[in-house]
């Protein structure tokens, strides 16, 4: 094991060198640009024995992976906001056609008004597309993501693309001290691409995405549900053998952070999650406890493991970095959802915050609990847009 | 049910696998063969591969599959192939 000082893009370009990934089809964007980049010397320098495709678009590039994992090989994109979007299409595809193609979704607010700056908009977008959703909180992470991942997507217990998100900038251009593990060992942990049954065979012509009618449609995408599920499990799995193997585990679905005898409880998903704990470390000096719960998975949404982390709980605050414009919170809501059927739950209070990259630090954080707090004890519901002007 | 079916939408390669889609007809296209000079484009464009190729190098249509498009009356440079339509002529 080596260590190296990486940015969260360049933790996931080796991510993707070390899980020897075949074929790769990306187009440029920012902040997501420099894993490509990276990538692309590795194909260079043929330390990375892939087929790099540079395509015209978005569009382009997920519909080259699609022709690349239904052909067998071990695909792999990257992108942002705008991207993702032009993209939306063929993700959908991707989904529906039960390919594992994983692709770093680094996470950029979506225009107008333009802007380059982290929001989750973009990911959530595409939450009803068949991908299961990670989310990253550190560079170390990011790579070790990619890496399980594909472990996860390539299962035959669930077939599916796998969006690995990591916050724009924040993230993807912030360097960290980040552990490689050894080649030969994600070699053993991630074996080589074998073809499932229902790939293109040459030999063996098939027609692929043809139409299904009313009579057989819904039973496709009850097994898309069915897969999510089953991800549920893997995700855990997975999780599990590499902290075997690396000493790094990150907790499966969600992760806990001294939630075990909180009052209050932060969830939240992505880099931001750092200030959340270092908030809730703060709150506790007081005398308050505090915990985060991290979301890693968005989908499968982790409702079970969410609702045991905060049974004990006299109030959570969901804060979001994404805005469903009339909802307002697709996390908020999602999980005041799994908890509805819970006869113990705690008090949820929903905050909008960090929208287009403006900064939430620890003191955020900790007005947030303090105004969950007032909330839960004024009986006050709703949504407070964090320091909005 | 929902096990009985592969993962995804998939289906081996057969013959007029969505039926005999020559009933969704409106107009046929009829080849008038004095005209006929055996170029072969509408064997060429046709969508459907509905325009079949006979023995002495001339072409006829499939009217099981064809759709009536008229993409091969619009593209035949002998003017031999007349749309008509159906249930008339």
């Amino acid at each position: 094991m080596a260590r190296a000082v990486l940015s969260g893009n360049e933790a996931v370009a080796l991510g993707v060198k070390l899980a020897r990934v075949q074929v790769v089809a990306a187009y440029p964007i920012t902040p997501q640009t420099t894993i490509v980049e990276k990538i692309a010397e590795y194909v260079d320098r043929g330390e990375l024995k892939a087929r790099f495709i540079t395509v015209e678009s978005e569009h382009s590039a997920m519909a080259a992976c699609i022709g690349a994992a239904a052909g067998g090989a071990r695909a792999f994109t990257a992108t942002s906001s705008q991207g993702l979007l032009y993209m939306s299409e063929m993700v959908f595809w991707a989904g529906g056609a039960r390919l594992p193609i994983v692709m770093a979704v680094v996470n950029r607010s979506v225009a107008p008004p333009w802007s380059i700056w982290c929001d989750h908009n973009d990911a959530f977008s595409q939450r009803d597309a068949g991908w299961i959703q990670l989310w990253a909180e550190s560079a170390q992470e990011a790579m070790d993501m990619v890496i399980q991942a594909y472990r996860v997507a390539e299962d035959e217990r669930v077939l599916l693309p796998v969006m690995v998100n990591l916050d724009g900038f924040l993230l993807s251009h912030a360097y960290e001290p980040v552990d490689v593990p050894e080649q030969a060992l994600v070699d053993r942990f991630l074996p080589e691409k074998t073809p499932a049954p229902y790939w293109v065979d040459p030999s063996n012509p098939k027609s692929y995405g043809t139409i299904a009618a009313p009579d057989t449609y819904m039973e496709f995408r009850y097994k898309m549900q069915t897969a999510m599920d089953n991800a549920a499990r893997i995700i855990e799995e997975v999780d599990e053998e590499w902290g075997k193997l690396t000493g790094r585990r990150y907790g499966g679905l969600i992760e806990r952070y001294r939630s075990e005898d909180a009052e209050v409880g932060l969830i939240l998903a992505g880099s931001w999650a750092g200030d959340a704990k270092e908030a809730a470390d703060a709150l506790r000096k007081k005398g308050l406890k505090v915990g985060v719960i991290r979301l890693r998975a968005t989908r499968p949404f982790p409702a079970e493991r969410l609702a045991e982390a905060v049974e004990g709980m006299d109030a959570v605050a969901v804060v979001d970095r994404s805005l469903s414009p009339g909802l307002p919170s697709v996390l908020a809501a999602e999980v005041k959802a799994a908890l509805y059927d819970r006869s113990r739950r705690p008090f949820v209070a929903s905050f909008i915050a960090g929208l287009g990259g403006r900064d939430v630090t620890p003191l955020d954080f900790a007005y947030i609990v303090e105004s969950t707090l007032k909330n839960l004890k004024e009986g006050r519901s709703g949504t407070e847009w964090l320091g909005l002007r | 049910m929902a096990s009985e079916l592969p993962l995804t939408a998939i289906a081996a390669p057969t013959r007029g696998a969505a039926g005999r889609t020559g009933l969704w007809r409106t107009e046929r296209p009829v080849i008038d063969y004095s005209k006929c000079i055996k170029c072969l484009l509408c064997w060429l464009y046709c969508p459907e591969g509905a325009v079949l190729r006979r023995e002495d190098g001339g072409v006829e249509i499939d009217y099981d599959y064809c759709k009536g498009c008229g993409v091969c009356a619009n593209e035949c440079p002998a003017k031999a192939i007349t749309m008509v339509e159906e249930g008339v002529g």
